[in-house]
């Protein structure tokens, strides 16, 4: 064992001026290392970009470049394509589906978290086992059901199941709610607050970053989503998603890669813009997904 | 006092209802009408008959079956595995960068907000063989590029490529784990003379354990289900024409090389309405799912971080 007063013989050895110099070989090396991967992550992003503001001739071949710059691509997919049509129909289940995800969770994840009842760990293991279910094991009774009321070829499938609470943010509300000492809710009771005034006045405004963060994933989920549009609304192009949209795009104008690329950029560009104004609910709600180490 | 009880007890009935519901009517529902339909034979206009083991029987000698949970188990042995290094080696990094942490994290993260659909739309053009620009970039450094989506070899690892540019999430909860392992630990191996390698191997590693058994787990049930990326590559590199639901035309492509668990069981359903043997290939993916998640349940104690 070594002791403190000893110094380890590998750094003894080595005079101060050598030291110094590896430290900064090894400053250089690991910035080197993170500004080539900069370059990677980004270049996919800002390729899709430069191709389209292209012209259709020249996103055919492989310049990388814009001879000529031609932003009203954005304009003309906008015009010449249903892309608004699909971009509407993505936001209201994109929409609805949060606000009704959260209206529906909060309560059931507060139960979880902070009520105390017969079968609660039961329940919050049922969630973990509906959280973790691959979609398409239950997906052929689902389809069947829909169609039996008539619903499949609309939003209504992808909208309705919103109403009933979503596992996976009932398990990520639940996490953040444990985190809010219980003693704020006991001085609310104490009060005179009924259990839902305590939510509602008490717990509500404390797991505002969580709420935040919920109602973030689902969004998010809901505008990335493509097996379910796919399942539900194939049938019926009027109901298309952006998603959907976007894969059946360049088959339906297949030489336009500039359009394409528009299109597929205007896709993603909300995202990015949500992400810089809620940076901070998003990383912590995604530390919370993962379990305590 | 039985009473209160009561009346407690419907106050918590009333904040779980609609999630009682939501399980009933979209978990154990169609969870259990899954197991029947997989005893009966129909399509979307036959009324279900009876035919006992018969669709499971039939999973025995399906060609296209065998495919498929071969390509799922390449997937499961390759791209689960390569993104967890991948999210370990890139949060060590973060770590070790004093200057530009920030910046960093921020661009590491930016793909995973990326619609899977468009990602994968802009890897089909980024690796179109020969005049990609990626081809071309090797071509310039002197390497011929391989076909990429378009050859049966290259076609899952440039879906592994997709899976590992979009890695931000994973990264993002290693970045988190890594970040709570105490300093005086590797203060203290540091004074032992302990080299980085051995600081990350016998201190970072073991106190990040359970996270990477968590990613583990949900990466294996992600690639179970993984559907959306080897669609829409299939789709687009064939260049064929496939229309919203025709797009199960194009699987696979090519060669059957993307062609993965959940894409047949979409096919037999939706393409070739044998909704009973669906269900068949259904609940066989729900029992290996279940399997994985027990893994997951049995240390549920460090999931749930109960406060009593």
């Amino acid at each position: 064992m070594t002791t403190l007063l000893e110094a380890p013989p590998a750094i003894a050895d080595l005079p101060a001026r050598k030291i110094k110099r590896q430290n900064r070989l090894a400053w250089i090396a690991k910035h080197s290392i993170a500004i080539v991967l900069v370059i990677m992550f980004l270049t996919p992003v800002i390729y899709l970009v430069l191709l389209s503001l292209m012209t259709s001739n020249q996103a055919l071949t492989s310049d990388y470049w814009p001879n000529t710059w031609h932003p009203e691509n954005y304009v003309k997919v906008f015009r010449s394509t249903p892309l608004p049509h699909y971009l509407l129909n993505t936001m209201i289940y994109a929409v609805s589906s949060t606000v009704l995800t959260l209206a529906s969770s909060v309560p059931a994840a507060y139960a979880l978290a902070k009520l105390k009842f017969r079968g609660r760990n039961a329940l919050f293991l049922t969630i973990i086992c509906v959280m973790m279910l691959p979609p398409q094991v239950v997906t052929v009774p689902l389809y069947l059901m829909w169609a039996r009321y008539g619903l499949t070829g609309s939003l209504a499938p992808l909208i309705i199941p919103a109403l009933f609470g979503d596992a996976f943010c009932i398990f990520l509300l639940r996490q953040f709610l444990l985190t809010i000492p219980s003693e704020y809710l006991d001085a609310a009771r104490v009060d005179g607050c009924g259990e839902w005034r305590t939510l509602l006045r008490v717990v509500l405004p404390m797991a505002r970053p969580g709420i935040a963060a919920a109602g973030l994933f689902q969004f998010f989920y809901c505008w990335n989503d493509y097996y379910g549009p796919l399942l539900y609304t194939s049938e019926n192009e009027n109901s298309w998603t952006l998603t959907l949209g976007l894969a059946s795009f360049r088959t339906v104008h297949h030489v336009d890669w500039n359009l394409v690329t528009a299109a597929t950029v205007l896709a993603m560009a909300p995202l990015i813009i949500i992400f810089f104004f809620a940076q901070r609910a998003f990383v912590q709600g995604i530390t919370l997904t993962g379990f305590k180490g | 006092m039985s009473a209160i009880r009561l009346r407690r007890s419907l106050t918590t009935l009333s904040f779980l209802a609609p999630a009682l519901i939501g399980i009933a009517v979209f978990f154990v529902y169609p969870l259990i009408s899954a197991v029947y339909f997989s005893f009966t034979k129909f399509d979307l206009l036959s009324v279900p008959q009876w035919v006992g083991l018969d669709n499971y029987k039939r999973m025995a000698d399906d060609p296209f079956l065998l495919q498929s949970v071969r390509n799922t188990l390449w997937m499961v042995a390759v791209f689960v595995p390569a993104r967890i290094i991948g999210a370990i080696g890139l949060s060590m990094l973060l770590t070790q960068l004093r200057r530009g942490a920030g910046f960093f994290r921020t661009v590491f993260y930016l793909p995973a907000l990326v619609p899977p659909v468009a990602a994968t739309i802009a890897f089909v053009y980024l690796l179109k063989p020969g005049t990609g620009p990626v081809d071309h970039f090797l071509e310039k450094i002197g390497i011929s590029g391989p076909l990429w989506f378009n050859s049966p070899t290259w076609a899952k690892p440039s879906l592994v490529l997709l899976g590992l540019w979009a890695i931000g999430d994973l990264m993002v909860i290693f970045l988190a784990a890594v970040l709570g392992v105490p300093e005086s630990l590797y203060e203290a191996a540091s004074l032992d003379g302990a080299n980085a390698w051995h600081r990350f191997k016998s201190i970072t590693l073991p106190s990040i354990r359970p996270v990477i058994l968590f990613a583990a787990v949900t990466g294996v049930i992600y690639t179970l289900q993984y559907f959306d990326q080897a669609a829409v590559a299939g789709s687009i590199a064939s260049g064929q024409a496939t229309v919203g639901a025709g797009i199960s035309q194009s699987f696979g492509y090519p060669e059957g090389s993307t062609f993965t668990y959940p894409l047949w069981l979409y096919t037999v359903g939706f393409r070739y309405n044998a909704l009973g043997y669906a269900n068949a290939l259904a609940i066989a993916l729900f029992v290996v799912a279940l399997a994985v998640t027990v893994i997951l349940m049995r240390r549920a104690k460090a999931f749930s971080g109960e406060e009593s």
